[in-house]
């Protein structure tokens, strides 16, 4: 295999895996950050022991996500030098303000949220965690940033083999980032709630203590449903921005080989051969693309040959498809999973406003099983948003073939690739055994908190 | 000033931070197998470093994203060309950062020993390579024309950057046992000045054959001259002055001098380099300097703005946060790690 193809794979699979523990963490500080809010605000020690317990748990997902987002520093110099060359100027920028501005905050409140349940008043503890909130949230409006200068370039001008910030302004209102940062933030907050709905769902069938269970799940549904049905929303946006932005995308998101008619029907599965450039068998929808593409039942979305055609009128010869099969599933995929994260916390959150919720066990046992969900859905995504580019890393810039590091050998990138990878099945499996067992053992007793002089605070 | 040289001194600030700060708790790893006979000994340990090592590792991220935005040449090169050194440093630091928090979640002896030698091992080898790093950086590597690390993996690893590494250990191993001894009390405090009393004399003997070293192996000696100036001299006093201080029992000083001679040490090799960043050891032109290998004036004032409003806030907050945490920390204290 090539360099281009190992850094490829390298930088996939390493992403994808960071992206898997970031959007819990997200998630999970901002509902950990709630439950302290009540607790402060109430004085009711469940609250207390609800903060504790996902806090345990959010504190061991932190910790992966923080050593796989070292690795993702420090990868761009390392397999995609000519690329750091080309977009340095810009895209190290916000990176930079990144871990300036949110991961020191991040990190050093995180310390002191851990550390100081009985060195700091509730209010200032309080105020740590959501020091953490605010800075996950700024780690992401930051790194989207440069991602979505990879989306849809701005503010720059085009020098001497390289591209050159004019603008920080207008990188930070790119329309892309506007559309993207939402869409991810909300989506993340989705994924913190289907983790807390699903845990709390796994306790309360096991019938032990209730009333933390029984809050979190409240808490978690509302945000659930909330935050996928915006997500959702956002999500439309986007696909009415990539008409206009990135059209190559969401013709190979629909396997769209030729413009498609006025009304034009949305293909809800395909046999596609990309080989031969069209599709054997498809089962259609009519009008929805159109609905999808602009908000109206009526417009033409153009097709892969006559945008191949443009491009190539554009750009000069070359191949401007991406890999069409990846693209169209892994959008179905994220759609259908949101689409069932909607139904699911919809009936939960009819399900708690009538009746006892543990009467439905069937439900609560749905609940577990839709933990994946969301880490399904963010996956996903990514791989369409990013494969979906290709054969650009930068659009319309620089091509992903160019980016590679030229000195480095593709024996080298097998040794780190394969290490890595390794690392990584390691710490997965850890991580999910350590998960599990703190979910088995489930909150702190009430007693205990009570009982142990230790653990009980002096409010300062 | 030329923002090229303020972003210069930006970068060298940010790993000055890195050193001093994650250099002791480096130390702290190295010395836990050792110093910790119990298991409440090695949390005791682990926890006087457990608020801050994160944020301790920040500075690194810090130094690596600002070199990627002030000097894309710069970050390009050095990672790409120490590829190898690059990945075992990650697997280290990899390692290291979950076993602080997976290490004491299950009370089997056997998983804790296992997470207790990755922070071992996690904690060794990010100094020694920084050392290595850093003695090439000064040395010059093979760079072409297009500023391209030409070399291998084992061109780095010449004798004279091995002991660069070694030093750097020696220093960190110093720095985190006098932390030891500022953070705890009774036992582990006794056998950690024990430590830095033993190693003390070590140190400084290697640091000073390390700068002899560098004087025959880099152009120092035509940079600096015979006399290096007030930097390098007050760093080689204070290394100098740690073994009174620890002898004198006055931990506080032992510290600050340590401290003191990471700092001044890492200006003396952002000293020497400048105005190159990576020295091109097949001809001086080749060389990247805070020119050629800069991004554009206006990236570079646009992140001058922002790192001057930030960075004061920042060393605001995590000072704040040393002195909320700045009470020793005792055996029946309940532990987080
Ligand atoms: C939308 C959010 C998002 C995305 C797309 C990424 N990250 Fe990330 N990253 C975070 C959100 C985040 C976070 C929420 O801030 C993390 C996750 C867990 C954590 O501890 O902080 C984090 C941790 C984290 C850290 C460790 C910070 C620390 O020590 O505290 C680094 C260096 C990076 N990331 C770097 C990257 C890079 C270079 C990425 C792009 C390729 C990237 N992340 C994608
Ligand atoms: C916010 C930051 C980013 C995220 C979350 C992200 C995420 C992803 C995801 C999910 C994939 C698909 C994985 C796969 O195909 O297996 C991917 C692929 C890729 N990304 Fe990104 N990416 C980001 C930034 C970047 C950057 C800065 C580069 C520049 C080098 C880059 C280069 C690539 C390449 C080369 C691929 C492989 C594409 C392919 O295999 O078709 N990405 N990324
Ligand atoms: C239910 C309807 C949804 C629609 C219509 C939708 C639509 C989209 C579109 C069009 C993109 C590509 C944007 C681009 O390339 O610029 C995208 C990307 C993405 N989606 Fe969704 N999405 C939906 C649900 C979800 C859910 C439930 C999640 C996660 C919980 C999610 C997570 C993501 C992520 C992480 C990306 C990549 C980042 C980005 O480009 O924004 N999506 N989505």
């Amino acid at each position: 295999m090539s360099s281009v193809l190992l850094a490829r794979w390298q930088f996939g699979i390493t992403t994808v895996y960071h992206f898997l523990f970031v959007p819990l963490t997200i998630g999970l500080a901002f509902l950990i950050a709630s439950m302290e809010t009540f607790y402060v605000a109430t004085q009711d020690a469940t609250y207390k022991r609800m903060a504790k317990f996902w806090g345990k748990i959010f504190l061991i997902n932190f910790a992966v996500g923080v050593v796989t987002g070292i690795l993702q520093e420090f990868q761009f110099g390392m397999n995609w030098s000519d690329y750091s060359r080309f977009v340095g100027d810009v895209f190290g920028a916000p990176l930079a303000i990144e871990s300036l501005a949110a991961f020191f905050l991040e990190s050093t409140f995180l310390g002191v949220w851990m550390f100081g349940w009985d060195r700091l008043s509730p209010r200032l503890h309080l105020a740590s965690i959501w020091l953490v909130a605010v800075g996950t949230t700024l780690s992401a409006f930051w790194i989207l940033t440069a991602n979505a200068f990879m989306q849809e370039p701005v503010g720059y001008v085009q020098r001497a083999g390289h591209v050159e910030m004019s603008s920080f302004g207008q990188l930070i209102a790119n329309p892309q980032l506007w559309l993207e940062f939402p869409h991810v933030w909300l989506g993340a907050l989705s994924t913190g709630a289907f983790f807390v709905a699903g845990v709390s769902a796994f306790g309360l069938l096991q019938q032990r203590s209730g009333t933390v269970y029984q809050r979190s799940f409240a808490i978690a549904i509302a945000t659930a449903l909330v935050s996928s049905l915006l997500v959702a929303v956002v999500g439309h946006d986007q696909a009415q921005h990539l008409m206009q932005a990135q059209p190559m995308k969401m013709a190979a998101s629909e396997a769209l080989w030729e413009t498609s008619p006025d009304v034009a029907p949305w293909t809800l599965v395909a046999a596609i051969d990309s080989e031969h450039h069209r599709n054997t068998f498809e089962i259609d929808i009519p009008g929805v693309l159109s609905l999808l593409a602009y908000n109206h039942l009526h417009g033409r979305v153009p097709g892969i040959h006559q945008l191949q055609a443009a491009y190539v009128r554009q750009f000069g010869p070359g191949n401007y498809i991406p890999p069409v099969r990846t693209a169209f599933w892994s959008f179905r995929i994220m759609v259908l999973a949101g689409m069932l994260m909607i139904l699911f916390s919809l009936y939960g959150v009819w399900v708690m406003m009538r009746e006892r919720l543990e009467r439905h066990r069937q439900f609560l046992r749905l609940m577990v099983a839709a933990i994946p969900l969301p880490f399904i859905a963010n996956s996903m995504g990514w791989i369409m948003t990013e494969v979906g580019r290709q054969p650009w890393v930068v659009f319309g810039l620089l091509r992903t073939a160019d980016g590679v590091s030229p000195t480095v050998s593709p024996a080298m990138v097998w040794t780190t690739l394969l290490g890595f990878a390794v690392l990584y099945g390691v710490l997965a499996v850890v991580d999910i055994f350590l998960l599990i067992r703190v979910v088995r053992g489930g909150p702190e007793p009430e007693e205990e908190t009570a009982a142990s002089p230790d653990l009980e605070v002096a409010p300062l | 000033m030329d923002l090229n040289t303020l972003w210069f001194l930006i970068i060298a600030l940010l790993f000055t931070g890195f050193f001093v700060l994650e250099g002791f708790d480096f130390g702290v790893g190295m010395l836990l197998p050792w110093l910790g006979r119990t298991d409440d000994e090695r949390r005791l340990i682990l926890n006087t470093i457990g608020p801050f090592w994160d944020a301790n590792e920040v500075w690194f991220i810090s130094a690596g994203a600002s070199l990627f935005a002030a000097f894309p040449n710069w970050y390009a090169t050095l990672f790409s060309g120490f590829y190898l050194a690059l990945f075992f440093l990650l697997v280290a630091l990899i390692g290291r950062g979950v076993a602080f928090e997976f290490r004491s979640k299950l009370t089997s002896p056997g998983w804790r020993q296992v997470w207790d030698w990755v922070i071992f091992g996690g904690s060794l080898l990010p100094p020694l390579l920084w050392g290595v790093a850093l003695a090439n950086m000064m040395r010059g590597v093979p760079i072409d024309a297009q500023m391209n690390y030409v070399g291998t993996f084992w061109d780095l690893l010449s004798v004279y950057a091995l002991l660069g590494g070694v030093s750097v250990t020696l220093l960190f191993l110093l720095h985190g046992a006098l932390f030891l001894t500022l953070r705890t009390e009774g036992a582990v405090q006794a056998r950690a000045r024990k430590v830095a009393l033993s190693i003390g004399a070590w140190t400084t003997a290697v640091t000073f054959l390390f700068v002899v070293f560098s004087y025959i192996e880099t152009d120092m000696f035509s940079k600096l001259g015979i006399d290096p100036g007030t930097v390098p001299l007050l760093a080689g006093l204070a290394l100098f002055s740690v073994q009174f201080f620890i002898r004198a029992r006055r931990d506080g000083w032992a510290f600050a001098m340590t401290s003191l001679t990471i700092v001044l040490s890492t200006a003396t090799v952002f000293i020497d380099l400048y105005p190159r960043v990576m020295v091109s050891s097949l001809r001086p032109e080749w060389s990247l300097t805070v020119y050629n290998a800069s991004a554009n004036p206006y990236s570079l004032q646009v992140m001058t703005w922002i790192a001057l409003s930030v960075l004061p806030l920042v060393l605001l907050y995590q000072g704040w946060s040393y002195w909320v945490f700045r009470r020793r920390i005792r055996l029946s204290d309940p532990h987080e790690y």
